[in-house]
């Protein structure tokens, strides 16, 4: 029983890894996506200021660790001796300031060109020189700023796209091999061989379960692999708990594939009818872009979709730094809608045409 | 080895189309056994009937002591079928599609190699199945169904689609399976394989089994003409007509061909008139039953 199980999984994957084009959709593709995503849009969230600086500034030089630390945040500090130099750079643009000290002066030259930028060197370094100035006067500072985003954008980029791409990736992955697989081997006949073997039913259906999580691990994988190596995507504190959901959404994703796959005469067919349903909803679900301005019947309709809650659970636990529990709810859903989704493909299906 | 097989007025019908009308049959334990008939014949149905896969509407169907359609697996592990399409796993190797069969009825790996070498498949064990010619998909479905060594083996058409050396290859490996005490059943649209391969042939058309016997018995009971060539020019057609025991005669291109039901003195007088040149004499054959059984036109 175990060897059946065992051999068929083995099949099936090797089946997948073996097509060329079903690899390129469900992992190449996807990580182009995030590429794109992550090196264009990358830029524009937290770029740091890239400063000149002319000699000795003590306000700097001479700060606390902490404070250093917190500027190198903000700041690319670049050192040199030339102050026309630097000034020559700041004007055609390829540093945002130049600063230096005269006595007790800290001297910041700036250009207008980029109005967001030259806004923010002057806060910044005049936020600088105030906090020095308390420094000197030995006191503790009275009133403390602490400042927090509240919408999506307060992740950058990589941070939100990430698991949306990923969530598109393997709702497309697992949607697609379970609907050609279903029309392939019924049209080819291999499902009613099957049937004819002395192989339980649900040893091919876990077979095919089993291949589907463990493709969509492998997916996973990657992802988050080159999200981390190459786009400094940081993962918060329950990441882990995207293993059950990734299973939970393999099986809703499985369960639409199987429908798919039944009510498809050809593998065309098939295909045809998962891109209809995937793609729609990956836009639906947030996979591209936050659903934050979206009209009201789209958060509507995105309700009834698994990815929503796939995507809604991964964000929360991989990078909005929620506990474990977020993704309970998710899961939930996500299975509640493998159940009804399977119990009306199981309707549909035949073993022959 | 081997295993008994009756089927009792079995039925399928398919909204007005009645695919199997009452069809009954046994195959004994051991015997090469032949479903012949045009296409859409019921050979299919009634195949699929006796492995299990349909439930019959009405009638039944024994392999042994077991009900086919219950799906016991202690029977499905006798039984070795090749179905009419090359059922495979996508883009595996030969010896992959092999070792998985073999893996779904708990067979040791060793028997994949010696499998292949029974169908002759040895050089192509590394190549995907999707690489494979037609005869050499079709030995590979053989040895797909045989690498649990069944008692008994459904083969529906296994020479379909094959040039005439892949099929006469393919003769080789099936009476070889049936040497070794297997019952086999087949089902071709080739009377010569029929008559080659099977030790009993039922001929079917329209749901029904029209006539079952051995071939040499179908044959003989025929009581068919034999057709006796010559070249052309060699005798006048008008000559020929008045030949005493000519019962037809027809004057073509490629020759002259008298049919007889009295060879000897045909040949007695074209010896006579030394009209003998390019002589050829062509008895009854399984296809002679089966067209004077089914009917000469064609059918879709
Ligand atoms: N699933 C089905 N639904 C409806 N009609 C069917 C079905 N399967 C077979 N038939 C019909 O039943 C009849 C017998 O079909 P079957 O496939 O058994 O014939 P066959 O002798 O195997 O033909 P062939 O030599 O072409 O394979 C045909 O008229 C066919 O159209
Ligand atoms: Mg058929």
């Amino acid at each position: 029983m175990s060897t059946a199980f065992k051999s068929l999984a083995v099949a099936m994957l090797k089946g997948f890894f073996r097509d060329k084009m079903a690899v390129f959709f469900a992992v190449i593709f996807p990580l182009m996506f995030l590429a794109l995503f992550g090196g264009l849009l990358g830029g524009s969230g937290g770029s740091k200021i890239e400063v000149e600086q002319v000699g000795k500034v003590s306000v700097l030089d001479d700060a606390p660790k902490e404070v250093r630390a917190y500027l190198k945040e903000s700041l690319d500090i670049h050192r040199t001796s030339d102050e026309k130099a630097a000034i020559r750079k700041v004007r055609k643009g390829d540093a945002d300031a130049m600063i230096t000290q005269r006595g007790d002066t800290l001297v910041v030259r700036f250009s207008q060109a980029d109005q967001v930028k030259a806004a923010t060197v002057q806060g910044t370094f005049q936020g600088i020189v105030q906090s020095a100035n308390i420094a000197v006067t030995g006191q503790q500072p009275k009133y403390v700023l602490h400042a927090d985003q509240v919408e999506d954008d307060s992740l950058s980029t990589i941070q939100f796209f990430t698991p949306g791409l990923m969530g598109w990736a393997i709702a497309s992955g697992a949607t697609f091999g379970a609907a050609t697989n279903l029309v392939v081997w019924r049209k080819n006949g291999l499902l009613r061989r099957l049937r004819l073997a002395p192989v339980p039913t649900w040893a091919v259906v876990l077979a095919r379960i089993a291949v589907s999580v463990a493709i969509a691990a492998v997916q996973a994988a990657i992802f988050i692999g080159v999200g981390v190596a190459l786009f400094g995507l940081q993962l918060t504190g329950s990441w882990p708990m995207i293993v059950p959901l990734l299973t939970a959404g393999t099986l809703s994703f499985m369960a639409i594939g199987l429908l798919a796959g039944a009510v498809a005469k050809s593998e065309e067919a098939a295909v045809g009818i998962a891109n209809f349903v995937v793609l729609p909803m990956a836009f639906l679900s947030g996979s591209f872009f936050p659903l934050d301005g979206a009209p009201g019947w789209v958060t509507a309709v995105s309700e009834v979709l698994p990815l929503k809650h796939l995507n809604e659970g991964m964000l929360d636990t991989m990078v909005r730094g929620e506990g474990p529990g977020a993704a309970l709810m998710p899961i939930v859903i996500l299975l509640g809608f493998a159940v009804v989704v399977s119990a009306v493909a199981s309707r549909v299906f035949r073993w022959d045409d | 080895m081997g295993a008994e097989i009756t089927a009792e007025g079995l039925v399928m019908t398919y909204g007005d189309v009645r695919a199997v009308d009452g069809v009954s049959f046994t195959v004994a334990s051991g015997e090469f056994f032949g479903l012949l008939g045009p296409n859409g014949a019921g050979k299919t149905t009634t195949l699929e009937m006796v492995e299990g896969l349909r439930k019959p509407q009405s009638g039944s169907v024994r392999i042994d002591d077991f009900v086919p359609s219950r799906r016991e697996p202690e029977l499905q592990r006798r039984m070795g079928v090749q179905l009419q399409a090359s059922s495979f796993f996508e883009r595996l190797t030969a010896r992959e599609q092999l070792d998985t069969f073999g893996a779904l009825y708990g067979v040791a790996a060793g028997r994949t190699d010696e499998m292949l070498e029974q169908v002759g498949l040895v050089d192509k064990a590394d190549d995907r199945t999707e690489d494979l010619s037609g005869g050499q998909k079709q030995r590979l479905s053989i040895a797909c169904a045989l690498i649990h060594d069944p008692d008994v083996v459904f083969l529906d058409e296994p020479t379909a689609a094959l040039d005439p050396q892949a099929r006469r290859n393919l003769w080789d490996v099936l009476r070889s399976i049936n040497d070794s005490g297997r019952t086999v059943i087949l089902t071709t649209h080739y009377m010569d394989e029929a008559e080659a391969l099977c030790d009993r042939v039922a001929i079917m058309d329209a749901g029904k089994i029209l006539e079952l016997d051995t071939p040499a018995a179908l044959v003989r009971g025929l009581d068919a003409p034999v057709r006796i060539s010559v070249a052309p020019g060699t005798l006048d057609a008008e000559a020929a007509r008045t030949m005493a025991g000519t019962d037809d005669v027809a004057d073509e291109e490629s020759g002259l061909t008298i049919t007889t039901r009295d060879p000897a003195r045909i040949l007695t007088e074209l010896a006579h008139r030394d009209a003998l040149d390019g002589l050829s004499v062509k008895g009854a054959s399984l296809e002679d039953v089966f067209l004077d059984l089914t009917g000469r036109e064609y059918r879709a």
